[in-house]
């Protein structure tokens, strides 16, 4: 199941966002089952409104040094879109006063963006009280100018979220490539090493777990569980936190569901699971996510799907909290990925 | 063209492919499960509500954690479903195993379990066969 090139290299119709948009917007969706517009609607809610803004998600660029087959950035070495320094310069002016109290970049693999160490240097100054990079691991070992990262990391007190969608090397490596269990086992080994995810320890080390299949999440903290024991057990690696992520139906994932024929029961499994508590707490009524190129985006799936957000303050060059907390959040059939079961987001279940 | 998937087809000649593909509709439609009806469990409650509340009540609550984690229950759960050879069974702790993050290797172990014990039920009976035997035989 593991790619070796991205939707676009290879010319799918669903590496368009507009394609994935009209698929999503047809079919069972016109017979079966409700929008989810409408379903929200059923809950009392004709629009979903952000409140306080928390957390600033920064997309450094979609070139990445793995093609995970669920991935909803369509990320990979062949993805040449990258936030240049004068973007980041923007960034950085919005960090200061935007009063979010958590900084998030993301990728692809946002080390590898050559601008990557200056723009976390100048935003630790800032004081942010949560500092995210959302790494892989496997860039940590790709090559030797990235394998200091941990003490990079540390130097600037970096919270670190990273990658694991299982404890096992087969399902791992179907996932997400060829040797990345043994390469992401090494450096979490790598960055216990400096302290990380070690208990009690200041240093944060969170993992991502998304499912390698077309199937929701388990119980949160029943998979943190089995994943610490197993962890330690076989390989004496150390973390804090495990985030259960759902697999929204976008991007690679999508052309997986189809492609397997099961996009249709996954879609249902999602819609059946709606659970009014998760949309109260949906990440894009706190969130804003920038993208590589600098334009804003009610979170960081509408930005794959280049879903614009309804302001005129729509780029970090114009930056104005006031005029966006006045926006209605775009929303499509997707979004039902975030609102099942213990709801999704970037930072775990939101109940 | 001929059928080799299902024999009832095997003097069956189709015109066109549209009209074999007709015929394959309806075979499908004359099966017993449909997995479709798996979603529509919860329907049986219709005819008898208070019955049927009771039992998913009572579902439910089996698969609380209490002295088995809710993991070791789903084993247990896939492991009869095979047993008993439920479709709808299979495929929902199947799926229920993969949520979580039960390997291929437990779900196959756990199936040779029932299968040893249901293997196990015919041989035992094999000391009844030999009883008779040795009581009839001179």
């Amino acid at each position: 199941m593991a790619l070796s090139q991205s939707l676009l290299k290879q010319g799918k119709a669903l590496a368009d966002a507009q394609n994935q948009l009209t698929y999503l917007s047809n079919g069972i969706f016109k017979s079966e089952l409700p929008s989810f517009r409408d379903r929200i609607k059923q809950c009392g809610v004709n629009q979903l409104y952000p409140k306080t803004l928390e957390i600033l998600q920064v997309n450094l660029g979609y070139m990445c040094n793995q093609v995970c087959a669920h991935c909803h950035v369509d990320a990979g070495p062949d993805r040449k879109e990258i936030m240049t320094k004068e973007t980041m310069q923007s960034c950085l002016n919005v960090i200061r006063q935007s009063g979010a109290h958590t900084l998030d970049l993301t990728g692809g693999a946002p080390e590898m963006n050559p601008n990557f160490r200056w723009f976390v240097e100048e935003a630790s100054k800032v004081g942010i009280q949560d500092f995210i990079v959302r790494s892989n691991l496997t860039i940590i070992m790709a090559n030797k100018s990235f394998n200091d990262l941990p003490d990079f990391f540390k130097t600037h007190n970096i919270h670190v979220v990273s990658s694991m969608p299982h404890w096992t090397r087969g399902k791992t490596d179907t996932q997400r490539g060829d040797g990345v269990f043994d390469k992401s086992i090494k450096a979490l080994q790598m960055l216990n090493d400096v302290g990380y995810g070690m208990p009690e320890s200041p240093l944060r080390l969170d993992l991502v777990y998304n499912p390698s299949g077309a199937f929701l999440p388990g119980d949160q903290m029943a998979l943190e569980q089995d994943f610490k024991q197993a962890l330690l057990t076989d390989f004496s690696v150390h973390f804090h936190h495990l985030f259960a992520i759902t697999n929204l139906p976008i991007s690679r994932f999508l052309d997986y569901l189809i492609a397997s024929g099961n996009y249709e029961d996954y879609m249902y499994n999602l819609v059946e699971a709606f659970n009014p508590s998760a949309l109260e707490n949906v990440m894009c009524t706190n969130t804003l996510s920038v993208g590589w190129d600098g334009y804003l985006y009610d979170c960081d799936f509408n930005q794959m799907l280049h879903l614009k957000i309804g302001s005129s303050s729509n780029h970090i060059s114009n930056f104005n909290l006031e005029a966006l907390q006045k926006r209605a959040i775009a929303v499509s059939q997707h979004c039902y990925g975030c609102t099942a079961g213990a709801g999704s987001s970037c930072q775990g279940s939101v109940t | 063209m001929y059928c080799i998937i299902f024999p009832i087809f095997r003097n069956f000649k189709p015109k066109t492919t549209g009209h074999y593909q007709q015929q394959i509709l309806i075979l499908m439609q004359e099966t017993y499960y449909d997995p479709k009806d798996l979603k529509k469990f919860g329907k049986i409650s219709e005819w008898n509500e208070a019955l049927g509340d009771k039992f998913f009540e009572y579902y439910n609550k089996v698969f609380e954690a209490g002295a088995l984690s809710p993991r070791e229950k789903s084993l247990i759960a896939l492991a009869v479903a095979h047993t008993i050879q439920c479709p709808y069974c299979i495929d929902a702790y199947t799926g229920d195993g993969l949520q979580r993050g039960i390997t291929k290797e437990e779900m196959m172990e756990a199936l040779h379990v029932a299968g040893a014990i249901r293997g196990g039920a015919t041989m035992v009976h094999g000391v009844q066969m030999m009883n008779k035997y040795n009581k009839l035989s001179m």
